[in-house]
């Protein structure tokens, strides 16, 4: 064996890589923030140095929080050594040989002072396999796993909604947790040695936001702060593939009547309050209207109408689809189904079969509108138009008698795919008529807000069906305006409200 | 007299499929009409003859249609009439008019139905450039209806196809899979 083994930082060992820094100058490195060592032990800081754009961490460092031996080769390399396996660096070389197996690093090492600095991502990579106990980084979150510690990445998003707000936040890996109010906050425990989360993680809202802050009150528990026009909340967490979905809706003390029911708190969450104190909008809901599917309009390659400014159509109307799912479904217990939650392109007939196919009791279609003239602006409302022909050809769809799991027969109704929406023709008006009542002095409305015409999606639509038009992304100020949050709160609101209304007019079996 | 009558009978089933295929090949939303292309003028109208014609422009407003009378070209039959016609809305146009159609789309062709509809052929730039928008694609599309429809009166419906081809939408809304009939209420 040609190595000798040299004490950490030694003279020789110092004077060795000062030798090799003279025919190896380094670029200045500039201090960094540091790596968080996590580990049952508790946290330990690793300072983090950076070079150019790379995030290099000290290997005497590491030999000392993972019991390392490093030693200098004759031929210039670098040996690293844990329990008989060893890990070979060459100045110069971006390639290691972990166990004689070879791995690339994002950069060689590099030296700062008389220091050896090695890439984070030497951790992963080279040190990782060699050690008896499990390393996990997580570059982003500068964190360092080290054993059997449950850390979940959390994040946290609200949605303001007038006068409620969701909150959602998702643990990843799945991490359950405790939701209790003390007072004007909201508690909630994880089950977990630590967080692996964004600090604050959510930026204060301010104003008369229902919730002000969140912040991180220790290793495991996130504090909600609460506006002082906060009245009530219920939470509920389900597994969503591999995170843990936590979404907590809380609600303003009103001060007019809107009804507005909230389910009971799931039985699940501990310490979960239950909302006596809650406005008498919350009243357990009429079952007229179950289930609404709400269609972010393009989507994918799809991008819609584009502003001036990048405002894309496609990811306005999926943001604002978010919040009505959140709202009508967190305040009303109406199922919302959207018919896309990301970014791609759904068919136009899939669209309308997913709102077919689950029975929904109303359709909404939401777009950006845009115009050859800049001028234009305003939201409005189309429902689908038919003529004569149509007509003609729905009602002559006739019937056909076929069997039915119980025995015997019965009569079904057929109407051609695209013709559906001829028979909800007077309701889809209806829930129109309501609508622009309740978006009128809330948003901008275009001269004539309600029309009519061919649309596609929703001529297939087997229940009442509107398409919304938010307002005109070709109209500079309306681009500014349509994705504030302001506006965004105001029109869901609106729509929540019609859907309240709309179904006030439906008997128990959904008609007028 | 046997090998007449087996004649005749190969005749007439070759007539029924050729009737079959015919019918199979008529575009979707006229199925009791059969296709026939406008035949070209027999007798070319005199130069220089010119009709008055109503076009279609986007207002002022950018939600509406707004008609402007125009010269176009006589022709002797419907059918070419109604290309002359679509050929002039389809041309560049300069401030302060502005074309609901996008820039660069042409006519490919232009045919009636023995029913009065008529089949819009054109070229890909309309959907391909089309900047998108529920209003704007209502606009682009009563634009081609309109000025078939406004201009002659016995045709009643137009369906507007793409590069040949039938179309869902050109936008991602108004639907394009039967033809439209005319529609003067997006026109101020």
């Amino acid at each position: 064996m040609n190595a000798r083994a040299v004490p950490f930082l030694s003279s020789t060992f110092s004077l060795a890589l000062a030798i090799g820094l003279l025919s190896q100058p380094a670029p200045a490195p500039a201090p960094g923030p540091s790596l968080t060592q996590l580990s049952k032990e508790g946290r330990r800081p690793l300072p983090i140095v950076i070079i150019g754009d790379q995030e290099f961490v000290g290997l005497d460092d590491l030999a000392a929080a993972f019991q390392l031996a490093v030693h200098e080769e004759s031929f210039g390399a670098l040996t690293v050594s844990y329990k008989g396996k060893t890990i070979v660096l060459t100045p110069d070389q971006t390639l290691a040989s972990v166990s004689g197996r070879l791995i690339s690093l994002p950069a060689p090492l590099a030296r700062r002072g008389t220091r050896w600095l090695v890439p984070l991502e030497f951790i992963s990579r080279a040190l990782a396999p060699i050690y008896d106990v499990r390393l996990e980084l997580r570059k982003p979150s500068h964190l360092l796993l080290v054993g059997d510690v449950r850390a979940p990445y959390v994040t946290v998003r609200y949605d303001p909604l007038g006068n409620a707000g969701r909150l959602t936040i998702d643990a990843t890996p799945r991490a359950t947790s405790t939701v209790s109010q003390e007072g004007e906050r909201i508690t909630i425990k994880f089950d977990a040695d630590a967080l692996d989360i964004a600090n604050p993680p959510l930026a204060p809202q301010g104003g008369q936001s229902l919730v002000q802050t969140v912040r991180v009150a220790d290793a495991t528990t996130l504090v909600v702060d609460l506006g002082p026009r906060f009245a009530g909340f219920k939470a509920a967490a389900q597994p969503v593939d591999t995170t843990m979905r936590l979404v907590i809706d809380v609600v303003a003390a009103q001060t007019e009547t809107t009804p507005a029911p909230a389910p009971a708190p799931p039985p699940d969450l501990p310490g979960t309050p239950a909302p006596a104190e809650l406005p008498p909008a919350l009243n357990p809901p009429a079952f007229a209207i179950r289930t609404i599917t709400v269609d972010p309009g393009h989507g994918g390659d799809d991008e819609g109408v584009k502003g001036a400014a990048g405002a894309k159509e496609k990811d306005l109307t999926l943001s604002v689809a978010r919040r009505m799912k959140a709202a009508i479904e967190g305040r009303l217990g109406i199922r919302v189904l959207l018919t896309r939650d990301d970014d791609r392109n759904v068919p136009i007939d899939e669209r309308t079969a997913i709102a077919n196919n689950n029975k929904a009791d109303l359709f909404i279609s939401l777009h950006l509108n845009g115009s050859m003239r800049r001028s234009a602006s305003g939201a409005s409302i189309f429902c689908a138009a038919f003529d004569d022909d149509a007509h003609a050809a729905a009602a002559s769809g006739g019937a056909e008698r076929l069997p039915t799991f119980g025995g015997g027969l019965r009569d079904i109704e057929l109407v051609p795919w695209d013709l559906a929406q001829t028979r909800h023709i007077a309701q889809s008006d209806a829930f129109a008529a309501i609508l622009e009542q309740q978006l009128h002095g809330r948003v901008p409305l275009a001269e004539m807000p309600i029309g009519h015409a061919p649309l596609r999606v929703l001529e297939s639509s087997n229940m009442p069906a509107v398409l919304v038009e938010l307002g005109y992304l070709t109209n500079t100020d309306q681009e500014k305006l349509v994705t504030g949050d302001g506006f965004q709160s105001a029109f869901v609101q609106a729509i929540y409200d019609a859907v309240v209304r709309f179904r006030e007019t439906l008997g128990p079996g959904g008609t007028p | 007299m046997t090998t007449r009558r087996a004649i005749a009978l190969a005749c007439a089933a070759l007539l029924v499929v050729a009737f079959a295929w015919a019918a199979r090949s008529v575009p979707r939303g006229r199925p009791t009409t059969r296709a026939v292309a406008a035949p070209s003028p027999t007798a070319p109208a005199p130069p220089g003859r010119k009709i008055k014609a109503r076009l279609f422009y986007v207002s002022e407003s950018g939600m509406k249609l707004t008609g402007v009378e125009r010269d176009v070209a006589y022709a002797e039959n419907a059918a070419e009439q109604a290309r002359e016609i679509v050929a002039v809305q389809l041309g560049q146009v300069a401030e302060p008019l502005v074309s609901a159609v996008p820039t660069g789309t042409t006519l490919r062709a232009l045919f009636l139905t023995d029913n009065g509809q008529a089949f819009v052929d054109l070229s890909r730039e309309v959907a391909a450039a089309h900047p998108g928008g529920t209003v704007n694609e209502l606009l682009t599309v009563y634009t081609i209806v309109n000025v078939v429809t406004a201009n002659l009166p016995a045709i009643s419906a137009v369906q507007v196809l793409v590069d040949g081809k039938e179309v869902d939408t050109l936008a991602g809304h108004v639907d394009l899979r039967r033809p439209l009939g005319k529609n003067l209420g997006w026109v101020q």
